[in-house]
């Protein structure tokens, strides 16, 4: 071979350029491979088994019962069907933790920090606790040593003749509407409106003179009075449906299954150990500086928190506590272990056992924990982009 | 001159000493009673901590029952712990349905486990990158031929489905980290290398793991692994969830790398590139060490967050140290009203001292590694 040929070849090989595209051709190759490999695979074993190929399972009758739906279900209703209500559990989940989580949070995270050495050590058990324990083993002893474990509905728990709680679930009181409601929730779109009012009038004011008005506590004031009045003027706005018992079982109220208050019990009490750190090491960082000045203007501890520490320590809070928020989104899916009918339990359980079209419903399961994710990730960019700290 | 308004005729009267800033009761003072409220919190507290306490430490263990043959004494003790039943299961917990015969080789296996990690983790430990090398190659192989058997040491086969109870937790998590490890620090370079198609591949993967529950993970092991690969491989039913820890592992494994590569200088690249190394020894030689040392308290902790995620594996049929709990509270022999919450504590308390004495350590070299920043 020509020497100054060998030559040139080594150079072109020793080219960074060229060793990338060489590399990542080959990376393509074997993922391409592997791609094509598993499909092969996959349409071979699935004839073999005689699995559905497509998606026409979605509108087949689905013929089981779910014992929680937001939406009309019957056992004669669609697979499909049978996912809208999982996908509704799994959020009412979410929707129903995620606030009662941030409070206990950030309640735990802010005690963390007291000036009582007591408090702050309980609110620190509390965290080495939940965050070195199984949130299974949590909802297994939730479910299984405590609900389960309650007395029958004849023997039922109960406060002052309203709430019930026995081993079938929790009863409330369910609020029923009157012809008065109209009034009662008027009046609270009219409070509303007016206490938004009166606090911008109040901000202007204050930029023109200088002059503060009470605006929160005219808020208070408006929000609670007006609705009073309306229901002292018009009578009761809501007649209450208690759980009464008849025959074995407790009927009417606002039934809580008992795997739905374990799970709720278990996700906001593991959830909110979490957060606290997140909340205790967020406040943390903000320089003890920023807290001397507004105490060197003038603001008590109250202000100091509110219009200074806190406002900067959410720009560090918030990316980890959203990623909570969707571990609590994806943490649900241990519903499966006690039986609470979410998006796994059903769609990637039931619905798969009967139907074996197993790719599928992975698929469709996984696609939604992902919408989820990269909603929530695209949503926190921008929060991250309008909140990030402008350097002059 | 002026006259002079004003003689002290008698000296002022004392200042009260000041309060005390030091010693138990000044302590108190600050940190239990410094306020009206913090005092009524700090007592109310107290009170409640005086009046459960000693019920919780009574419950563990005056009035306990500490041994017996079955359920009947516990039943008979409804006002404390059953711990006759934890010991009388005990074996089970721990092996699961293992051949009793057999049960060495868990022993064993656990023993070298727990030395090369001490190893590991000991940080003044001499030659650590052996008891890597060891930890990370040989252990899983010898592992592997252990506990499965092997006709060639004459160990007779010991069946997946027998396996259970605390060593398969361990089995499980030990996999997850050893097998996670290797490819999470490969994804994370993946991430940040300038090859495009090596980027998205990693970020996709990184993502869709990331993004979905454990839960989905494992049904994905073990019901499509099969479906994907040729119908003759079939796949153990403990290797399918364990593919599983470690594809998700490895995601996470992956994040945790990538932030200590950032928070390497950029001067340590361009160090290493103006010796002429090229990219491997770059990497082996310059980055990685400092960036993986950086990480080890970020690593310890996605182990913890591991360890408690194998609880998740009795979902695809494997019977982990909570799912052999599980199956021991069911035993009629001992059923009884006590029996659930003292299994359950126990269980409890087994996560709690294993995860928070990582967690520990975890902390302990953080504070190492931060001193030698400063």
């Amino acid at each position: 071979m020509d020497p100054a040929r060998g030559a040139k070849l080594s150079t072109w090989l020793n080219d960074q350029r060229v060793r990338g595209r060489i590399y990542q051709t080959l990376l393509l190759a074997c993922v391409a491979t592997l791609a094509c490999g598993a499909i092969y695979n996959a349409v071979t074993n699935m004839q073999a088994r005689g699995m559905p190929m497509g998606f026409g399972f979605w509108n087949e009758v689905a013929g089981f019962d779910i014992n929680l739906h937001l939406i009309s279900y019957t056992n004669l209703s669609t697979y499909g069907r049978a996912f809208w209500v999982g996908l509704l559990n799994t959020l009412l989940i979410a929707v129903i933790c995620i606030p009662l989580a941030t409070l206990l949070g950030f309640a735990i995270g802010v005690t963390r920090l007291s000036p009582n050495w007591l408090l702050s050590r309980l609110a620190l058990v509390y965290t080495s606790i939940l965050r070195n324990i199984p949130l299974l083993l949590l909802l297994l002893f939730w479910y299984n040593a405590v609900l389960k474990s309650l007395p029958g509905p004849r023997q039922s728990i109960s406060i002052g003749d309203v709430v019930f709680l026995d081993n079938r679930g929790l009863y409330l009181p369910m609020p029923v509407p009157r012809e008065q409601s109209v009034w009662f929730i008027s009046a609270i779109a009219a409070a509303l409106i007016l206490a938004a009012g009166f606090r911008e009038w109040a901000r202007r004011r204050q930029e023109r003179t200088g002059e503060q008005a009470p605006s929160t506590l005219v808020a208070v004031g408006l929000i609670l009075g007006l609705p009073a009045i309306a229901s002292v003027a018009g009578g009761a706005p809501f007649g209450f449906d208690i759980a009464k018992l008849s025959g074995f079982n407790l009927k009417g109220g606002l039934q809580v299954i008992p795997e739905m208050a374990a799970l709720v019990f278990g996700l906001v009490t593991f959830t909110a150990a979490f957060i606290a750190e997140i909340v205790r090491a967020g406040l943390l960082a903000v320089p003890v500086g920023q807290s001397e000045a507004a105490a060197a203007l003038g603001l008590h501890r109250g202000l100091t928190m509110k219009l200074v520490v806190v406002p900067q320590a959410m720009r560090l809070i918030t990316p980890p506590l959203t990623s909570q928020y969707l571990n609590i989104v994806k943490n649900s899916s241990l519903a499966v272990f006690i039986g609470y009918p979410d998006l796994v339990q059903i769609f990637a359980g039931t619905v798969l056992n009967q139907t074996q079209a197993a790719v599928q419903v992975m698929a469709i399961t996984m696609a939604v924990y992902l919408f989820i994710s990269l909603a929530v990730a695209v949503a926190l960019n921008l929060f991250n982009a309008r909140y990030a700290l402008k350097e002059r | 001159m002026e006259p002079v308004a004003y003689v002290r005729e008698a000296p002022e009267p004392e200042d009260p000493p000041p309060t005390l800033t030091s010693g138990a009761l000044a302590w108190a003072r600050t940190n239990l009673f410094s306020s009206f409220g913090s005092s009524l919190t700090t007592i109310g507290f107290l009170a409640l901590i005086g009046y459960l306490l000693p019920q919780l430490a009574a419950w563990a263990t005056t009035r306990a029952v500490w041994s017996a043959m079955d359920g009947a004494a516990c039943r008979q003790h409804q006002d404390g712990a059953c711990w006759a039943f934890v010991i009388a299961k005990w074996d089970y917990l721990r092996f699961g349905s293992y051949p009793v015969a057999e049960r060495w080789r868990v022993d064993v296996v656990e023993a070298i486990g727990a030395v090369l990690i001490v190893w590991l983790l000991w940080t003044n430990a001499p030659r650590r990158a052996w008891a890597a090398l060891l930890f990370f190659v040989v252990y899983p192989i010898l592992a592997l031929v252990l506990l499965r058997g092997s006709s060639l040491l004459g160990l007779p086969f010991v069946d997946t489905l027998l396996w259970g109870g605390i060593f398969v937790s361990l089995v499980t998590a030990v996999v997850g980290i050893v097998f996670s490890l290797p490819l999470g620090v490969l994804l994370a370079l993946g991430r940040r290398s300038p090859l495009p198609v090596v980027r998205v591949a990693s970020v996709v993967f990184i993502e869709f793991v990331r993004g979905v529950p454990f839960i989905t993970i494992l049904f994905m092991a073990n019901n499509l692994l099969p479906l994907f690969l040729p119908a003759t491989w079939a796949p153990d039913r403990f290797l399918r969830p364990l593919a599983g820890i470690v594809m998700f592992s490895a995601a996470y494994m992956a994040e945790e790398v990538r932030g200590g590569l950032q928070s390497l200088g950029k001067g340590q690249y361009e160090a290493a590139l103006a010796l002429g190394l090229n990219y491997p020894r770059m990497m082996g030689l310059v980055i990685l060490p400092q960036a993986l040392t950086f990480v080890i308290p970020g690593i310890v902790n996605n182990f913890i967050g591991l360890f408690m995620d194998t609880t998740l594996i009795s979902v695809v049929g494997m019977t982990d140290f909570l799912e052999a709990m599980n199956n021991a509270i069911k035993d009629p022999v001992w059923a009884g009203p006590t029996i659930m919450v003292t299994g359950y504590v126990f269980a409890a308390i087994f996560y709690f001292s294993f995860c928070y004495g990582m967690a520990r350590y975890s902390a302990h070299v953080e504070r190492i590694l931060a001193k030698g920043r400063k």
